[in-house]
């Protein structure tokens, strides 16, 4: 297939398509750090987490057309504005779910399957009745649009840039609260012996809420970023969460390092064959190769080292 | 009617005689202005459908929750539109229209119950509904088996035909070929790149477009390409587009994946001022979510557009803007949803009966001269007469007209030469 091309236009499409592998780890790594900490951390399998994101898209939607009606000299800074409040109202309805849902279901791991599957078709219905069952269109400002011009032939998306700088930032906050903080060494404790962690003082049912509110949260910013790539529908959510959980579950479930790692091959294993096949295939192989590793090493690529 | 009658009909030699009754007092006690021109109900229905002398029952049986909800909502509304102008202008036979709505849920078995519950239990005389081939697949038997009468909406990949079904949407050549021959001669286009997502009616579109871009346009299919249901990364097509330059990007991706590839193609840097692209599957609905700043410059093959500049439109917008909000938007299967109720009432007017049987053979040659694309007729084969237009998408996501076939095209659900 690339007898006819010349030498420069297989370079410039090389880069790009390195690009479009790296774009594709963003986005992944975004989606599945929220899912990471809470299915990662606290063992929830949060099936409602493509429509915690959702919620972080509407968030967007609405804070974009605030702007628009009263404050549209201020629209091309919208964007941060909207990302910090996708995260407060996703994080806050994440707590609430906790309290009323999740905290009940800690002995019951696999129970919360089935009930944040019911939460998940409960939001859906209720976006679809609040903002209605169409999909909204997120005005984006002028600067996100388009794509920086390297040279004649390659071409950068900005909103690929953006939502890869981010992810790192986003990575980095997580890495340093997981890892750094007292808080995080709290959530850790309480991981791996909740009861231990109780008796020496640790307030487990705070941490608990408030690690589900950050992985809720996280969501809610992954949803507003990805409005600039994707769409904002009541079903919307639907479109990651397979995905989000793949990259979760192959990097090993309670390992950061994990998620990012399986995102990482995951995401260039796609592209690169997306680019010699079609779409459907590559998405088949993917899985496939995937699941094959699963086989072989059920812990996922990274695991913690646990005393069984 | 009272409970001693109801009781009587379960008799089949008391239920004529009581039938005949019942129609008595329609014909003699009551003061109806135009009580001559209404016909008896045991005249028009000879089948046991919902139809009293007084309202007929039809049932609409849509997703209005699910997935599909998305696109399936415009349809409900037009024909709740449809069926309330009708009631004004006096029903159908005399009769007001009385709708059942059911709710399919995205979900193609509970479509097929749903629809067995309105011929059923509700014994509905006709069904406006389906929005996918699945669930037009799901609902066909059901149609069939229990006799009822179905006005599908959307476009759709052909292939099929029942006497049961009146196709008001376009089949795929009816939809695609016209489109591709204005796109060859006005932009000179030799070569085609295909993308769609990986179900049923893009690959048959697809298959249709690359016989006719290779036998009749002698021009060449560059790549082919299909993406999952609900897939949001396109960068991999894109540079593959990139690579290989075609001249016309032809597209049939839809839902979610719609919003995600047109984001994508613009946050690249390809231009569709510069690049044409025809796409079968983006409305005004869908611009709704993908942003015309997104979209502005593409082609669409539709046979109706919102700003389509006819006496029949200028009266539909409006009365349909002002039932359902004014900046709700009508895509071309939203204004095919339309047509169903009409159709259904011309047609009846033409058989002189809700029976199924005579509305099927009374089908053909309907014509309803009032529709918002301009006139359509019914075919033998049960599908419609209509044009087929391009537009193209311009910033506040509506189309301009930029071509329409001189003629009505011909529903040609069984093409030979491109199977």
């Amino acid at each position: 297939m690339f007898g006819d091309y010349s030498i420069g236009d297989l370079g410039s499409i090389f880069v790009m398509q390195g690009f479009a592998g790296l774009i594709l780890f963003s986005v992944y790594v975004l989606m599945a750090l929220g899912l990471a900490i809470i299915f990662g951390q606290m063992g929830v399998i949060n099936m409602a987490h493509g429509e915690f994101m959702i919620l972080g898209a509407y968030v967007t939607w609405m804070t974009s057309n605030f702007f628009q009606a009263y404050l549209p000299g201020l629209f091309a800074g919208y964007f941060f504005l909207a990302m910090i409040l996708a995260f407060l109202a996703s994080g806050a309805l994440g707590m609430l779910v906790e309290w009323v849902l999740i905290r009940h279901l800690y002995k019951r791991p696999l129970d919360t399957l089935l009930a944040t599957w019911g939460l998940s078709l409960i939001l859906q219905q209720a976006f679809r009745s609040v903002f209605g069952a169409r999909e909204v269109g997120v005005e984006l400002p002028q600067w996100m649009l388009g794509s920086l011009h390297v040279t004649d032939s390659i071409e950068v998306p900005i909103n690929g840039v953006f939502v890869m700088c981010l992810t790192f930032l986003i990575t980095l906050c997580v890495a340093y609260v997981m890892y750094k903080s007292r808080w995080g060494r709290q959530v850790r404790a309480v991981v791996q012996n909740r009861i231990m962690a109780g008796a020496v003082g640790i307030n487990t049912e705070k941490v608990d809420r408030y690690t589900f509110g950050l992985g809720c949260g996280i969501a809610g910013i992954a949803g507003s970023a990805f409005t600039m790539i994707g769409s904002t529908g009541p079903t919307s959510g639907q479109l990651y969460i397979v995905d989000t959980f793949l990259v979760v579950v192959f990097g090993g479930a309670a390992s950061l390092v994990g998620t990012i790692a399986s995102a990482f091959s995951i995401s260039q294993t796609q592209s690169t064959l997306e680019f010699f096949m079609s779409g459907s295939m590559a998405k088949v192989l993917t899985l496939l190769a995937v699941v094959g590793i699963l086989m072989l090493r059920p812990q996922g690529l990274f695991a913690l080292k646990v005393r069984k | 009617m009272s409970d001693e009658i109801k009781r009587g009909l379960q008799s089949p030699f008391r239920r004529k005689l009581l039938m005949g009754m019942a129609a008595l007092p329609a014909i003699t006690m009551l003061p109806r202005p135009s009580f001559a021109d209404v016909p008896a109900t045991s005249a028009i229905n000879t089948t046991g459908l919902a139809v009293t002398d007084t309202e007929v029952t039809c049932g609409i049986l849509h997703s209005a929750t699910g997935t599909m909800a998305i696109s399936e909502t415009g349809s409900i509304e037009a024909e709740k539109l449809a069926i309330a102008q009708i009631n004004e202008a006096g029903g159908i036979l005399g009769r007001k229209i009385k709708f059942i709505q059911e709710d399919g849920a995205s979900d193609w078995p509970t479509f097929a119950e749903k629809a067995k519950k309105l011929l059923v239990n509700d014994k509905v005389a006709a069904i406006m509904g389906c929005w996918t081939s699945a669930s037009r697949k799901a609902v066909l038997p059901v149609v069939e088996q229990y006799n009822g009468m179905l006005y599908y909406p959307t476009f759709y990949e052909g292939l099929e035909q029942s006497k049961n079904v009146i196709y008001t949407g376009q089949e795929a050549t009816q939809q695609i070929l016209a489109g591709l021959n204005w796109i060859a001669k006005e932009k000179g286009a030799k070569s085609f790149f295909f993308i769609g997502s990986d179900y049923i009616w893009p690959r048959t579109s697809n298959k249709i477009a690359r016989k006719h871009v290779e036998n009749v346009l002698k021009g060449k299919v560059v790549g082919e390409e299909y993406y999952p249901l609900g897939n949001t990364q396109f960068n991999s097509v894109i540079n593959k587009i990139k690579l290989t330059k075609p001249d016309v990007i032809f597209t049939d991706v839809v839902g979610g994946s719609n919003v995600a590839f047109y984001k994508q193609l613009k946050a690249a840097g390809i231009d569709l001022s510069k690049q044409a692209l025809l796409t079968i599957s983006v409305t005004e609905d869908e611009i709704d979510g993908i942003g015309g700043e997104n979209i502005a410059g593409a082609y669409a093959c539709m046979k109706y557009f919102e700003s389509l500049d006819n006496p029949n439109n200028k009266a539909f917008v409006p009365a349909f803007q002002k039932m359902w909000g004014a900046k709700t938007v009508i895509g071309d299967v939203t204004q095919a949803a339309y047509l169903g109720p009409w159709l259904w009432k011309l047609t009846a007017e033409k058989a002189g009966s809700f029976d199924v049987d005579k509305i099927a053979a009374a089908s053909p040659g309907v014509e309803f001269k009032g529709a918002p694309e301009g006139y359509v007729r019914i075919h033998e084969n049960h599908h419609l007469w209509s044009k087929t237009r391009v537009g193209k998408a311009k910033l506040d996501g509506q189309f301009e007209l930029i071509y329409e076939t001189a003629d009505l095209v011909e529903p040609d659900p069984f093409p030979k030469g491109y199977q």
